[in-house]
């Protein structure tokens, strides 16, 4: 009986002070989210006024106008300019550095980058850095995007399945992408390099050490590897989104009719997928254009130049490099930025065919 | 007793603030390869401490924000008030002259006048600054693979090909990947190329085609990289004109002889401790001489500052005498100041007994540069063609470019630079 009612107090005490706590809460919560929100309201309230006055002037368009501006703003400073900036500066020849102390040379540093006699042969070009980069940015985006979009689809389907430990395989995909990519260059690096990682496995094995980042073609592959291993999370996650929105009933009918699973993958899942997969595909192509900090940190460009990609050569040239050439860089960066608008043009393209067949 | 304390808190606030207010500040950008960031942290404190009314604000930076964003912000007509700076003569022109503002110009002529032309613009009279250190580049060998190998190590006057066949044996030997290396730098090999008869400078005083002779110094590094004797991570392994040094290889023990300069030894020092062996080597030698390059940083106003005067108090101070001395013995740099040089006597603080001989072959080899190495720290176009070397190079060693392809493009890099620059 004793035993009973210190069973009794004891489950009451927690409940009590539970009790007490809740209360607590409920008291202490407005008040301070009052405090939180204090300067808040007392800016609105300043602000009201000359809210209400412009309003009044220039209508309910004008204040969405309004509301803009601060963004605008910072997005005229920060990107429009700059841009703006940037091709003015491809219009410019010598090292200063200011653009009122540099002289103009009109289309020169475009005539330079694009003076060649055979465009699949670097070294007939007057800037050859600039089209093996150009070469080496070509071929990286071929590999590198079908193996994205291959891989980030595969894991996609995989993760997509009922299967024991779902969530925790969902995020060890994902986190990758949530590391900086000069965090993942220099952990493949320690890997890769002459006294790395994966040599001492391989050395164990009884196995030659081969020094990785030393050869072009593991190199190369390499940087394709890093690349895809950092950025298909985010990919695969665009993909099961596609997966989860395809309706259930299409499988089960499916399943009623006995049809193979690679015939549901061909006729049901893979169409429904292709908005998302335009979208993944065009997405993997831009980023695999602009591939610089990861590659950068684990190869530096080499052997020789067979990673040097196309944002090292305007980096290298504009900045980085004792031979510095700001107008030079600036021309191959609107070349290179061209080439983005076409793809990012080609994405919303997609996008908009992909939304009208929703419609329909 | 509350009122008492709360009181004095807070006019113990006021004056610090008030005294922070009337501190005049002076801004340094420094870089450090060694330990002496933290050297020249606490010589500034006590400087601090003797003229309160100075507030130095050490900022340690990487060496790459020297090199990169140093420039655009001189160019802008901002910056720090002093900077460490080794591209010293192709900026000459964002320098401060300190000579109205020094207590003492004549001391500055006499103990770092030689090397004023290192850092101002051709015909200047300006004191800009002073040499932080001067540096030689030279080799390093580790004595304990020699020795274990049972090979001899190369004496004075040894030649390029007799280090590398020495050094090939004891890689053979002991197993090593590769038998030297040299750092990826255009100012590493230029020392080389000299000794081997390049001139760089035309008669023009512009930059001169590259020369036959130092093209057989070029054939011989990209051959020897062939072969596997150089190693190829320092040099292959990237691209354009980035830096690598192969200390780590050779503090790791991975080549037997390691070619960089005399601001390494307190790095190696400290790396290295006592597990091994090594010396200084001096520089091999080619047919004209066994030369290495003379460089160094150089401490210098910038231009655009807002108080000069203060800004040469703080010079004045860092470029006495007694500052140099504790500074050079503690950070175990060749000193630039004539005075401590012609008195000698140094104590450098290092434990270990590698250093004080290392230390004494790099001082002995500085009298051994030829002139067409002395001419290069205050050549405006010297960085031009190290930028051109080192890209040009490291494409022949990767197979990508044939010799003759190199020697073209690094004589076209070159002159795309004058160009530029016109």
């Amino acid at each position: 009986m004793e035993n009973e009612i210190a069973q009794v107090k004891a489950t009451a005490a927690p409940e009590g002070s539970d009790r007490r706590l809740r209360r607590l809460r409920d008291r202490l919560g407005p008040l301070l989210r009052q405090v939180v929100l204090l300067p808040l309201v007392l800016i609105s309230r300043a602000i009201d006024p000359v809210m209400r006055l412009i309003q009044a002037k220039a209508g309910t368009g004008g204040m969405i106008a309004v509301f803009l501006i601060p963004n605008m703003a910072i997005f005229g400073i920060f990107v429009i300019i700059p841009i703006i900036l940037n091709f003015v500066y491809s219009f410019t020849g010598g090292a200063e550095i200011l653009l009122d102390q540099r002289a103009w040379v009109g289309g020169q540093q475009y005539e330079r980058l694009t003076d060649c006699q055979n465009y699949l042969d670097p070294l007939s070009c007057r800037e050859d850095l600039f089209w093996r980069a150009a070469h080496n940015t070509f071929f990286f985006v071929l590999f590198q995007v079908s193996l994205m979009v291959s891989v980030s689809m595969i894991t996609a389907l995989i993760l997509n399945r009922n299967m024991a430990g779902r969530g925790f395989f969902r995020a060890v995909f994902f986190f990758p992408v949530l590391l900086s990519p000069v965090v993942v260059g220099l952990i493949w690096r320690w890997i890769l390099q002459r006294e790395g990682l994966l040599n001492l496995i391989v050395t164990n094995f009884g196995a030659e050490r081969v020094v990785w980042l030393n050869d072009r073609f593991y190199a190369f592959a390499a940087a394709i590897g890093v690349s895809t291993w950092a950025h298909m999370g985010f990919f695969t996650l665009i993909l099961l989104a596609g997966l989860q929105a395809i309706p259930k009933d299409l499988y089960e009918a499916a399943e009623m009719d006995a049809t193979p699973p690679a015939r549901v993958f061909w006729r049901i899942t893979l169409p429904l997928l292709g908005p998302n997969l335009a979208v993944v595909l065009v997405l993997a192509l831009i980023r695999g254009v602009q591939i610089f900090d990861e590659a950068y940190v684990l190869t530096g460009g080499g052997p020789g130049t067979a990673t040097m990609f196309m944002t090292q050569y305007i980096y290298e040239v504009g900045f980085a490099s004792l031979l510095r050439n700001p107008g030079l860089a600036a021309a191959a960066s609107i070349l290179m930025g061209a080439v983005l608008v076409v793809l990012t043009l080609m994405q919303l393209g997609l996008s908009r065919r992909a939304e009208k067949a929703r419609e329909r | 007793m509350k009122k008492v304390f709360l009181g004095a808190s807070v006019l113990a606030l006021v004056a610090g603030t008030a005294a922070a207010q009337t501190q005049t500040p002076v801004r340094v950008m420094w870089y450090s390869d060694g330990v002496e960031g933290a050297v020249m942290a606490d010589i500034l404190s006590r400087f601090e401490a003797e003229n309160p009314d100075i507030n130095v604000i050490l900022d340690n930076v990487a060496f790459q924000v020297i090199q990169e964003q140093l420039p655009v912000q001189l160019a802008s007509g901002t910056g720090p008030d002093i900077a460490r700076v080794t591209n010293l003569k192709a900026q000459a022109d964002h320098w401060l002259d300190l000579r109205p503002y020094v207590a003492d110009p004549a001391y500055w002529e006499a103990n770092f006048g030689d090397r004023f032309d290192w850092m101002r613009p051709d015909g200047s009279d300006a004191i800009p600054g002073f040499m932080t250190q001067l540096t030689l580049v030279g080799g390093f060998a580790n004595a304990t693979l020699f020795e274990q190998a049972g090979i001899e190590l190369p004496g004075p006057g040894a030649s390029w090909d007799d280090w590398i066949e020495a050094s090939r044996q004891v890689a053979e030997d002991q197993g090593l990947p590769a038998a030297f290396s040299i750092d990826r730098s255009g100012h590493r090999v230029a020392g080389p190329l000299a000794a081997y008869g390049e001139t760089f400078i035309g008669d023009d005083g512009l930059p001169a085609p590259l020369s036959d002779d130092a093209m057989e110094f070029i054939t011989r590094l990209v051959d020897w990289t062939g072969q596997g004797l150089m190693l190829p991570d320092t040099w292959v392994s990237a691209a354009g004109t980035t830096y690598r040094a192969a200390a780590d290889d050779f503090t790791n023990a991975l080549i037997p002889f390691y070619y960089s300069g005399s601001w390494q030894v307190a790095n190696l020092s400290t790396k290295i401790g006592d597990a091994f062996d090594w010396v200084a080597t001096g520089s091999p030698c080619g047919p004209v001489g066994c030369t290495g390059m003379a460089g160094g940083a150089g401490l210098v106003g910038i231009r655009y500052t807002q108080n000069p005067e203060a800004v040469a108090r703080v010079m004045d101070y860092l470029a006495s005498e007694e500052v140099v001395r504790e500074f050079t013995e503690r950070t175990l740099f060749l000193p630039a100041h004539a005075g401590i040089v012609a008195e000698g006597g140094l104590n450098f603080q290092s434990d270990d007994p590698n250093v004080p001989p290392a230390l004494s072959r790099f001082v002995e080899a500085s009298g051994e540069t030829l002139p067409a190495t002395d001419a290069l720290p205050a050549w405006r176009w010297a960085n031009s063609v190290y930028g051109a070397l080192v890209t040009r190079i490291s494409q022949a060693m990767a197979g990508e470019l044939t010799l003759e392809q190199a020697r073209a493009l690094i004589d076209r890099d070159i002159a795309d630079q004058v160009e530029a620059a016109r």
